[in-house]
């Protein structure tokens, strides 16, 4: 039943690697050929869509490619690339992504969704089925609900500020004058679900043996966290941060709906930026060498977190 | 070590607080501690639903002064919601099976044969999973124009599919990984062939991995905004992740109360589907190896 064409295969499949050191057996190549030919659609999607555009991303990078009214586009080299960097929106769109993600992912989603997960471990169980799924609901809602749910809490005539006067603490327009911690805000309360399920289970294969006896000896709560937990979940922290920081890296749609970039850029963060200079300013070679940088960027992290799992594959 | 388990009479003990009141005093916190997050966290949610409740609604949570069901009369329409649904339906149930069809066929060989090119491969795909979308899809949307694929369902369908593809397949052969691969050598004796294993026998016995592969898609793709905001043009072929925005653009005074409406109408499918495959997903949070510490 192995019989089949060796030509089926279709160029996309992986063929050369079939084996200069297997041997001649030419059986061997052809059983190895038709073993692979499932994965052959997949991979074909994978290279005319994924890897395609990747590759195209890299050549437009040096164009200066436009949108309209230019019949042919010309090699530019580094230009897009030194422009960007004495580009102060460059600048500052860099500034407001490293705030948006320091704020929103290392600090925000990991710390509170460790404090939740820790907090579970202990609450009674009607209490943390409920939290649980008030915090999950955030997580599975699209990106565009979530951005509006979170533009009408902090808008001026929102909830945040109903409750602020109702406090009598000053209030204020939160998406114009402090739009990056607004959108900020949202990333945590849309992101943190994802923090809390990774920590729950992490916490969860902890032995009930280490934390008890560390309590029998009169450990504290932060002294336990710090000493023991903590050094006991840290792969779990490692791949948790760099799988939140590549998530907030590409946040579009929650910062488009809730402020679209502004008030003048100060939400734009670097898709946003990357999207305007394509559309707005029709510079598609521009844009495409900054949505190249946010792919290094995220390769960069992909790479890290790869290494943080090598055992696992 | 089991020293250790027996409780010593310290300071603690001698202020006369048993183990179990302490146990008690620290639920009672921990408690405490998750119904303030949890009321923070439901203030935009309380909203959406109040105010799709609300004659009068405004962007503040407030008791309706009367219920109604006006908002959704108002937006159950087809021009604003029945065909963006729709076109959200086509676009991700057809790239959902575009990525499940693919993702099982490609787990197959990578779980049940030795290659010195498995890991390789699922290197990539692993590298591959945690790439950062958005930022190619300036370069996909010039790429698509130059194709001509710009503004078509196949095209949007075809990406959606392969930028879905890396995390479906990893999953997917991770569940794959848990058929014991006895049972499928019985049949090989029997003279089955791969793919008649692969069909009778793996897939049946990883139902529950095959579904939680499917609505993961599926309800990753149903909330995605940028994709379709890029590669789509045309009004008529918008999903509901983009035509949401009209409300504000579009419709001048925004009614809030129909906003609120629609997101309660788009946003329930994919709720209810996390809720079917939270049980596979929520024991151990499994989402395969790819979370895992």
């Amino acid at each position: 039943m192995t019989a089949t064409a060796p030509g089926h295969a279709g160029p996309e499949v992986r063929k050369a690697p079939a084996s200069p050191a297997s041997g001649p057996r030419s059986g061997t190549v052809r059983r190895s050929l038709f073993r692979a030919l499932p994965v052959s659609p997949a991979v074909v999607l994978l290279l005319l869509f994924l890897a395609g555009p990747i590759v195209y991303c890299v050549v437009i990078a040096f164009t200066d490619l436009q949108l309209t009214g230019q019949a042919q586009e010309s090699f530019v080299g580094f230009d897009n690339f030194t422009r960007a960097f004495k580009d102060e929106a460059f600048l500052n769109a860099v500034w407001l992504t490293l705030v948006f993600t320091v704020l929103s992912s290392l600090i925000g989603q990991n710390t509170l969704g460790l404090a939740l997960a820790s907090l579970m471990q202990r609450a009674s169980k009607p209490v943390r089925t409920l939290t649980g799924g008030i915090v999950v609901t955030a997580w599975v809602l699209p990106e565009v609900v979530a951005g509006f749910l979170l533009y009408a809490f902090f808008r001026r005539e929102g909830t945040l500020n109903a409750i602020l006067d109702w406090l009598h603490l000053p209030s204020q327009n939160w998406l114009f004058t402090l739009p990056i911690l607004a959108v900020s805000f949202a990333n945590v309360w849309r992101g943190t679900a994802f923090s809390m399920l990774v920590y729950s289970a992490a916490l969860n294969e902890i032995p009930k043996e280490v934390t008890e006896a560390a309590e029998v000896d009169g450990a504290s709560g932060w002294r336990r966290m710090w000493h023991i937990t903590l050094p006991m979940i840290r792969r779990s922290i490692g791949t948790n941060l760099m799988l939140n920081t590549l998530q907030t890296l590409s946040v579009f749609g929650l910062i488009w709906v809730m402020t679209r970039g502004g008030p003048s850029g100060k939400s734009q963060t670097l898709p946003l930026f990357m999207y305007e200079q394509a559309f707005q300013n029709s510079l598609i070679g521009y844009g495409t060498a900054v949505a190249l940088l946010l792919l290094l960027i995220g390769s960069l992290f992909s790479v890290v977190y790869l290494r943080l799992l090598r055992t696992e594959v | 070590m089991t020293d250790l388990l027996t409780p010593r009479p310290t300071s603690r003990t001698a202020r006369r607080t048993t183990p179990a009141s302490r146990r008690n005093r620290r639920r009672t916190a921990a408690d405490a501690g998750l119904l303030v997050a949890a009321a923070a966290f439901v203030l935009p949610l309380a909203w959406v639903v109040l105010s799709a409740l609300d004659p009068h609604a405004s962007l503040r949570v407030k008791v309706p002064d009367g219920v109604t069901l006006d908002n959704f009369d108002a937006i159950l329409t087809p021009e604003i919601t029945f065909t963006p649904l729709l076109n959200s339906l086509v676009l991700c149930g057809g790239a959902t099976l575009l990525t499940v069809v693919c993702a099982v066929l490609a787990a197959y060989p990578l779980s049940r044969f030795r290659s010195r090119l498995n890991r390789p491969f699922l290197l990539t795909i692993l590298f591959a999973t945690s790439l950062p979308i958005t930022a190619i899809m300036v370069p996909v949307y010039a790429l698509f124009v130059r194709v001509n694929m710009i503004d078509t369902m196949q095209g949007t369908i075809f990406f959606f599919a392969a930028s879905q593809l890396p995390f479906a397949i990893w999953l997917m052969k991770n569940f794959m990984d848990g058929v014991p691969k006895e049972l499928e050598e019985a049949a090989w004796t029997d003279g089955a062939s791969s793919f008649q294993s692969l069909l009778r026998i793996v897939l049946p016995l990883m139902g529950p991995g095959v579904a939680v592969v499917t609505v993961f898609s599926f309800v990753m793709m149903w909330g995605n905004f940028f994709v379709p905001f890029m590669l789509l043009l045309s009004p008529d072929q918008m999903p509901a992740s983009v035509s949401i925005n009209d409300f504000f653009g579009n419709r001048g005074m925004v009614a809030y109360g129909q906003l609120a409406a629609f997101s309660i109408v788009y946003s329930t499918p994919v709720v209810l589907l996390y809720v079917l495959i939270s049980r596979r997903l929520g024991g151990g949070f499994a989402l395969g190896g790819a979370v895992k510490g």
